[in-house]
């Protein structure tokens, strides 16, 4: 690989002494609200992302005044747990800097949109004054450590998540570029001071994605990760996790040698190897990883490439644990539980509906506010889940009722008033923020489940679970190729269409429908519906009905997804 | 033409291969008139008190007696120089000598030298004088004034009379010349907006009277020679019909204001400007606010009016022929007479200049008839109203940069105000009541004291709001022209995100370095207001540092509050990095200003 192969990317890292660029700078100049292009490339290593309106693109351009430029800020939360007094926190900082509204993420973070340039500074600020930080929440490096937010097991759980916490700190750039940008923090002469001992001067090829998961829930859908640890409880222990690698959402419409892709189990390893392995993981991709093709530098493609026996070995290798047999485990489902949840110790869980984790007051609906309420009623934790959704979590009993009462005075309370459709749908942000999007998503997605649950009324399946996920563009945010029902979008109003996807994100869909409209999905949709309804066997989820039935092809791994 | 032969020429080789290279490229008719301009520099310079005056015309009469009529001008528009170029011209044309020279280049103590002069002056704001005249004004008015008993003289005074202190100046000039000695040849002539006429009768006294004054042996000498623009059948007798190409709103969706880019096509019209330059724009009143008018009025808008001996419809007349917002002091006068009310003639016969100046800046005239109510005729009503005249906007394009366009910068004017909607009837004509394709009536006015100067020379340009304008043309015309000299711009409005006029052509300048430093002020995006006079502070060392590189400082924008604003942080700039004090600043800044280094376009 000759440096003239590199991705633009890589030369911008190479050249940023560390994440710093010229962000700096950029912040200061009043005449534009954007940062330098290559900066915007940097600024996700510090979870910031600039967009701009794309409602009212064009419309500026004829104004002559620039794109409406603002930043997406995401911040760094593993497991998803925020004290409420943390949340009271994220509340004011979605009020003064962002649109007001906070956007729970599909990996149990949080976002704010349209944060502008001169307020950016004193938002990272704040999220540092609420003891949180926005470190490595894009970019190419390790993401949000997920850890499943609902504790059936109080003791499991609690260590399970002290482990994320711990890998989360472990992966994080050590660049001091952070610190000396946002928060005014002493600069450091010269970049020779930062080393990445991990990630090296030009971090990951790409970004890096890793989860924890405790069977029989698979809410972090673990298989979609680069890196996945599946619980193994003994005797109410935990007893280690079998390693999986190589998952991954992404692909581009129209190119084949694109896919998404399921992440395969190593085997199994002690808890104490947690972080050894996965920086064996990490340096192996940083080293084998395509570095000339952005399209092709998930880890994914390196164990497609190199062979999961080679990609093994050179962990072993490079953390000197040996991989054990994996253990065996199973998983019901890759969505999220509603309503109340006692742990094993008797404290209680009120798992919220949060539709595509959009907490905003609409209308009579006031999510943020009703939030807010609860947070200062109620001095312990939040949990955001997997799936976008709130976990009011450690409930006394006899502060059940009163969290109750906040729920309806805000009019939040519909986690038993919505299909179960739409409990298990999920969409990712799209227009107008996100740059990528297509088509829409968060804003299209739940009148079409309006649509969807007629449909299901008229075929008798008013009740059923089935897991449906909206994607603004391919790269697959809300993991859309794991749904029972994928929606992938291509162009305005147009998606293409993924089923038979396994309930508990086991197998990928299969694209069932190209380019289609929304009276095209209907009509699809609707006698898959009425022969499930007549034809399933007791307690088969849609999608293994229709792949038993030879209504969709069978996806047996991601490389065969666009097999005709 | 061929190189002159050296040795034959009253000129150095230096200074003929610099006349060489002046008059290459020519067209017949500017060599025409480069030779009526040096004619009339060489009169000029025989003649007592007056400095050479660049672009001004001169006549070039030379006459037997040493006597001549010298018409000084002074006004914010071009329009004072119109007239005083005409009337000199004139006076020529009858066989007199006689000369227009603007105030800004008359030395004020050479004023004892003449024998006949006449004034067009006009004034500004609240009765400031304009700022060409401010040092010969100041001088006129001060203890060091010489007397001036051979001097003969007469004044035409141009002003606005919604303003308080109508032809302030005018009046100021007239009292001190004849305090200090000096002859009126004929009264004071104050004008309004609409100044043709009065200006005319004005003239043509002058001109009668001149066989007594000067003489008759004065001889006709050679024909008057003039800058010429490119001929044009099409003026502000006679407005060119531009359609409208683009009229874009270029404030965002969450501003407070609508500011529209309008561009206009010129094609066919001969018509040309320059950067600096204003067009005026003949305007109808809003619809809404002529219906609301004749309700209020109870009057029939099919009533038989009488408007400069047409007959025309009463909703006519109000719609495109008279003025029906702003509020004259005459108006108010003749309104207090009909409604008989006790307040309105308290305010008109007391003191309180100040309540007065603010009453006429609040009230519209459906104000003043809806608050003062009176039954009126619509002939006495009209009788009451000034008629409508064209309105002045900045052109913000440059003619080389857009062939056969001409751009405006226009914020519509719309407000709340005694519970009902306001208009501008200009800016609202243009952005609301024209589609593309439409068509309106313009003319091009001069302004021959707001202009780039060298192309070596810096320019820093304070363009606050729709201020901006002139140097989205001065930008323009100097990217066209190469110019090597350094530009400099200040602007503010009210929220970046919305309200960034021009945001990406300035990107674009800056990045290509045709602008090389752009200061930004937002008053509302942070707690405390920040205006272009504070970054103007800000940048005070720097921007010292460019005035005594000899950079040029135009200021075009709100004369009320911004260009005193300005000038005050100018005057800190000064003192603070010229290590002066105040008063060597404010003669600093006069320098500046005499020298064509400080203009402004405020209003």
């Amino acid at each position: 690989m000759s440096n003239a192969d590199l991705t633009e990317v890589e030369i911008i890292k190479a050249n940023s002494r560390h994440l710093r660029g010229t962000i700096a700078e950029g912040l200061l100049d009043p005449l534009t609200g954007a940062i330098a292009a290559p900066d915007t490339q940097l600024s996700k290593f510090h979870g910031i992302y600039q967009q701009d309106d794309r409602d009212i693109r064009s419309e500026r351009a004829r104004q002559k005044l620039e794109p409406a430029f603002s930043f997406m800020i995401r911040a760094r939360i593993p497991g998803g747990l925020v004290t409420t007094s943390q949340w009271l926190g994220l509340d004011r900082i979605a009020t003064e800097h962002a649109n007001q509204t906070i956007r729970l993420t599909t990996r149990q973070a949080i976002q704010y949109h349209g944060v502008v340039k001169r307020n950016l500074k004193q938002t990272i600020a704040d999220i540092n004054q609420a003891t949180l930080d926005t470190i490595a929440a894009c970019g190419d490096v390790n993401r949000n450590v997920m850890s499943p937010p609902l504790p059936a097991l109080s003791s499991v759980h609690r260590e399970v998540q002290h482990y994320a916490e711990a890998l989360s700190e472990h992966l994080m750039p050590k660049s001091r570029a952070y610190h000396e940008i946002w928060l005014d923090g002493k600069k450091i002469e010269s970049s020779k001071a930062d080393v990445e001992p991990i990630y090296g001067d030009t971090y990951l090829p790409r970004k890096f994605k890793a989860a924890f998961v405790i069977p029989p829930q698979n809410d972090v859908d673990v298989f979609t990760q680069d890196f996945g640890l599946i619980t193994i409880v003994k005797d109410g222990k935990v007893a280690g996790f079998n390693v999986s690698v190589g998952g991954g959402m992404g692909m581009t419409h129209g190119e084949t040698d694109t896919f998404p892709r399921l992440g395969d189990v190593l085997g199994f390893i002690r808890p104490e190897s947690i972080n050894a392995v996965a920086e064996a993981v990490v340096t192996t991709q940083r080293d084998y990883g395509d570095r000339t093709n952005r399209k092709h530098a998930r880890l994914k493609y390196t164990i497609e490439d190199r062979g999961v026996d080679w990609f093994r070995s050179e962990v072993e290798q490079r953390s000197g644990v040996r991989f054990d047999a994996a253990a065996s485990y199973a998983f019901v489902a890759n969505g999220d539980v509603y309503g109340w949840q006692k742990d094993d110790v008797g404290a209680w869980h009120y798992g919220l509906f949060v539709e595509n984790g959009r907490v905003a007051d609409v209308g009579e609906r006031r999510l943020l506010s009703g939030l807010r309420a609860i947070a200062k009623q109620h001095n312990s934790e939040f949990r955001l889940t997997p799936n976008q959704n709130l976990i009011i979590s450690k409930v006394a009993e006899s502060d059940k009722a009163k969290i109750e009462a906040l729920l309806l005075e805000y009019g939040i309370e519909n986690s038993v008033h919505s299909s179960p459709l739409r409990l298990n749908s999920m969409a990712c942000v799209a227009f107008p923020t996100c740059g990528l999007a297509m088509a829409e998503s968060e804003r299209y997605l739940p009148s079409l489940i309006d649509k969807l649950d007629a449909s299901l009324k008229d075929n008798g399946l008013a009740d059923e679970p089935i897991t449906i996920r909206m994607t603004g563009c391919p790269n697959g945010c809300a993991r859309p190729y794991v749904a029972e029902i994928g929606l992938v979008g291509k162009a305005p109003g147009r998606y293409t269409v993924f089923l038979g996807a396994g309930f508990a994100g086991e197998r990928l869909g299969a694209p069932y429908l190209d380019n289609a409209n929304e009276a095209e999905i209907l009509d699809a949709l609707n006698p898959l519906f009425a022969s499930f309804s007549s034809g399933r066997k007791e307690g088969e989820h849609f999608g293994d009905f229709l792949l038993r039935n030879g209504l969709v092809r069978k996806v047996s791994a991601g490389r065969h997804i666009h097999d005709s | 033409m061929s190189a002159l032969p050296a040795g034959v020429l009253p000129l150095d080789h230096e200074q003929n291969s610099k006349l060489q290279s002046a008059v290459s490229g020519l067209s017949p008719q500017q060599l025409q008139w480069v030779s009526g301009y040096a004619a009339g520099l060489a009169a000029a310079s025989d003649q007592p008190g007056v400095s050479v005056s660049h672009g001004t015309a001169i006549s070039a009469a030379h006459s037997l007696s040493d006597e001549r009529l010298t018409v000084l001008y002074g006004s914010q528009t071009g329009n004072g120089e119109e007239i005083a170029t005409a009337l000199a011209d004139q006076a020529v044309a009858r066989g007199f000598s006689a000369a227009a020279v603007s105030l800004a280049d008359f030395k004020p103590a050479n004023l004892k030298r003449e024998s006949l002069v006449t004034f067009v002056i006009s004034t500004h704001g609240e009765g400031d004088p304009p700022d060409d005249a401010e040092i010969f004004h100041e001088f006129l008015l001060s203890k060091k004034a010489p007397k001036l008993d051979k001097l003969k003289y007469s004044v035409l005074a141009l002003g606005d009379s919604s303003y308080v202190n109508f032809c302030q100046t005018g009046r100021e000039f007239d009292l001190r010349l004849a305090e200090l000695g000096a002859k009126r040849i004929a009264a004071t002539v104050e004008c309004d907006l609409d100044y043709e006429d009065s200006s005319a009768k004005w003239s043509e006294q002058v001109l009668a009277s001149l066989p007594e004054l000067l003489g008759t042996d004065q001889v006709s000498a050679a024909p008057v020679l003039r800058a010429v623009d490119a001929v044009s059948a099409f003026s502000k007798s006679n407005p060119f019909p531009a359609e409208i190409l683009t009229n874009q709103k270029i404030t965002g969706a969450s501003s407070s204001k609508d500011v529209r880019h309008i561009e206009l096509s010129l094609e066919g019209s001969g018509l040309s400007y320059e950067p600096g330059d204003s067009l005026a724009v003949v305007v109808n009143n809003p619809p809404q606010l002529v219906a609301e008018l004749l309700s209020v009025l109870n009057l029939d808008g099919d009533n038989a009016v009488t408007v400069k001996d047409d007959d025309i419809k009463l909703a006519d007349a109000l719609s495109s022929r008279l003025e029906i917002t702003a509020v004259s002091l005459g108006f108010l006068r003749a309104w207090a007479a009909v409604a008989n009310d006790p307040q309105l003639s308290a305010l008109l016969d007391g003191d309180d200049q100040e309540r007065l100046t603010s009453f006429v800046d609040i009230y519209q005239i459906i104000d003043v008839v809806r608050e003062y109510p009176a039954a009126v005729g619509a002939t006495d009503f009209v009788a009451m109203l000034r008629p409508l005249t064209p309105r002045s906007y900045s052109i913000s394009s440059s003619l080389t940069a857009n062939p056969d366009e001409v751009h405006l910068t226009v914020a519509a004017v719309r407000y709340e105000a005694f519970g009902t909607e306001h208009w501008g009837a200009a800016s609202t004509h243009l952005a609301d009541r024209l589609d593309e394709g439409d068509t309106v009536s313009v003319f091009v006015e001069r302004n021959k004291r707001f202009r780039l100067p060298a192309d070596d020379v810096p320019v820093v340009m304070i363009g606050p709001g729709t201020g901006v304008a002139p140097f989205r043309a001065f930008i323009e015309e100097r990217v066209e022209r190469g110019a090597s000299g350094n530009n400099w711009l200040f602007f503010g409005d009210r929220n970046f995100d919305s309200d960034f006029l021009y945001q990406l052509e300035w990107q674009r300048h800056l990045k290509q370095g045709n602008l090389q430093r752009l200061d930004v002020a937002f008053s509302r995006d942070q707690r405390q207001k920040i205006y272009v006079q504070d970054r103007i502070r800000e940048q005070g060392a720097e921007l010292h540092r460019w005035i005594v590189q000899g950079a040029a400082i135009y200021v075009c924008g709100d004369a009320k509050h911004m260009a005193g604003d300005v000038e005050e942080a100018l005057l800190d700039v000064l003192t603070t990095h010229g290590g002066t004090d105040r008063d060597a600043a404010i003669s600093r800044l006069k320098e500046l200003r005499a020298a064509g280094r400080y203009q402004r376009d405020v209003y």
